[in-house]
């Protein structure tokens, strides 16, 4: 009796997660599927069939957006690491007694809401704010000259939104990076280049992809940015999917477009973990 | 650490300007990401004509805290975020408890998968589960409102709080337990008077970061939200028609309301470190 307890522990303990995770998870993931397959409309109803031919218009017509997603997504997301990696491996190896200070104060952006930040980059962006407004007042910039809705905004906004999220990563393998092998690396005359080249970047290639993954996929998926510092040019697929959604009703479309979405992300996720592992990036996830 | 030589007295000596030039990049970039919370912070003090926040400094006023709750609608939507965030901070750290003790401590069929699954709920794109809960909702015919954003936030919470209690779990020593069940307490009295105490500051972690998660999201909320606004889906909705100063206002009480709560746990857990 005891033993056959022992045996089905882990299943009773796992069984709530398991239901929501497949209900609300899952079977969402199925049935967004389903309704890209779907035919019909609102109002009579929809019946599922074989027809892909959504997820073929879907691509065509919106090719601009998913090739500007990944673009925005890529842009931002190596923007991101170049900022943040300087950043955590000097809290990390110069931070001394006030590492967890330094850490708390790059992160203090999460106590603000995501769409309050967003905003009071619109708020310093906007053209006759108080930045770019005496600026042009002294003649320093053109009057016309703008900043919102240009795709750099958007890329800004993507990467001030993610900077945190992959300095943290960055930071945790860089601080277990055993001192001695850096020492030992300069007594043998190696140059500080070579010694970060040969020792410190490969004993923190984990941190660099499981934040690349992480933020790249945030970022390409992401509308708000494109929405408020950007305009009719910067249209990322997010946007897409939601004026789908809420503006056109087109619901097969929406969804469609979300699986397209989905399935393109999933391929270079798998082509992460096969290559890293899902412990060590849910490690980072957290 | 305990010495204040330089770090590495060897052949080749990092460049002390090297190192200050690091520092310097740092503080700048400490700076940057304060710059838009300053903004808030400062412009919730701004004059604001006709009720619009201004684009330019106008001159100091406390009118904005005066009237904080002046608008009914969006302080509806922040007590909407609120329970929405309390509610599935707790319902995901009581579901996802069980599975990080199953994880951190037995081998099981499946469990491969499941970490997959954990992981995909992770890292999809908010835009995905948001438009999938929505053809879920769909298909149902279910109402959307308070339910489906709980419903949401829970199934993304989920993932995070069974990762960051199994940390903890997985830094316990198996001995206490074991102890336990030795002196013949069974599984469920060593879990309440053994495991549950030592785990408790993971899943008090676990709910801070489900709470904060929750309160923050607008991609996966503004899916399956319906008429039901939440404090993101407001402000976010307000853009097009202007911004009144009770959201930097609110905005400002909850990133004060955030602090406080951070600096607490700090406190505890550096009192329970001292303790134990």
């Amino acid at each position: 009796m005891r033993r056959l307890r022992g045996k089905l522990a882990p299943y009773l303990l796992s069984l709530p997660s398991w239901v929501y995770l497949i209900v609300f998870f899952i079977i969402p993931l199925a049935s967004m599927l389903g309704m890209a397959l779907a035919v019909g409309d609102p109002l009579s109803g929809y019946t599922i069939s074989d027809n892909f031919q959504e997820f073929v218009t879907g691509f065509t017509s919106y090719e601009d957006a998913f090739a500007r997603s990944f673009w925005y997504g890529t842009a931002s997301t190596v923007i991101t690491l170049a900022v943040a990696y300087p950043v955590a491996y000097w809290i990390a190896f110069y931070g001394g007694r006030h590492k967890s200070t330094y850490l708390f104060l790059i992160m203090l952006p999460f106590f603000v809401s995501f769409v309050i930040r967003v905003l009071a980059w619109e708020f310093i962006l906007s053209d006759q704010g108080f930045v770019l407004g005496p600026l042009k007042a002294i003649g320093l910039l053109p009057q016309n000259f703008h900043l919102l809705s240009t795709q750099w905004a958007v890329i800004g906004g993507l990467v001030y939104n993610s900077f945190a999220y992959y300095v943290l990563p960055l930071y945790v393998v860089l601080e277990k990076i055993d001192r001695r092998l850096v020492r030992a690396a300069n007594d043998l005359y190696a140059s500080p280049a070579t010694a970060f080249m040969k020792i410190i970047l490969p004993l923190s290639a984990p941190g660099v992809f499981a934040g690349f993954l992480l933020v790249f996929v945030t970022n390409v998926g992401d509308f708000v940015n494109a929405a408020l510092l950007g305009g009719p040019g910067t249209y990322m697929i997010g946007n897409i999917i939601q004026d789908s959604f809420f503006e056109n009703q087109d619901y097969p479309m929406a969804a469609a477009l979300s699986s397209i979405l989905m399935l393109m992300l999933m391929i270079a996720i798998l082509l992460y973990s096969k290559a890293f592992g899902t412990e060590a990036i849910q490690e980072y996830a957290a | 650490m305990s010495t204040t030589v330089s770090p590495m007295p060897s052949a080749h000596k990092p460049s002390r300007l090297g190192e200050r030039i690091l520092a310097c990049f740092t503080w700048a970039m400490i700076l940057y990401t304060m710059l838009p919370i300053g903004v808030m912070v400062v412009f919730s003090f701004n004059y604001a004509p006709a009720g619009r926040i201004a684009l330019n400094w106008l001159h100091f006023t406390f009118a904005n805290y005066r009237d904080a709750f002046g608008i009914q609608d969006l302080t509806g939507a922040l007590i909407h975020s609120l329970e929405v965030a309390v509610g599935s901070a707790v319902i995901s750290s009581i579901i996802g408890t069980p599975l990080a003790l199953a994880l951190a401590r037995y081998r099981f069929w499946g469990k491969s998968a499941t970490d997959l699954v954990i992981f995909a709920d992770i890292a999809a794109p908010a835009v995905v589960v948001g438009a999938s809960l929505l053809s879920l909702f769909l298909a149902l015919n279910l109402p959307r409102g308070l339910l489906t954003i709980f419903i949401a936030h829970v199934a993304f919470n989920l993932a995070f709080a069974v990762v960051v209690i199994r940390a903890r779990v997985s830094g316990l020593d198996r001995a206490l337990d074991r102890a336990a069940a030795d002196l013949g307490a069974s599984p469920w009295v060593a879990f309440w008077t053994v495991t549950f105490p030592l785990i408790l500051p993971g899943i008090i972690g676990a709910c801070m970061l489900c709470f904060l998660l929750s309160i923050d999201d607008l991609i996966i909320t503004s899916f399956v939200a319906g008429q039901t606004l939440t404090f993101p889906l407001w402000v976010y909705g307000a853009v097009k028609v202007g911004m009144p100063p009770q959201v930097f206002v609110l905005s400002t009480f909850i990133f004060l309301g955030g602090m406080v709560l951070a600096l607490v746990n700090v406190a505890v857990t550096h009192r329970r470190e001292a303790v134990s």
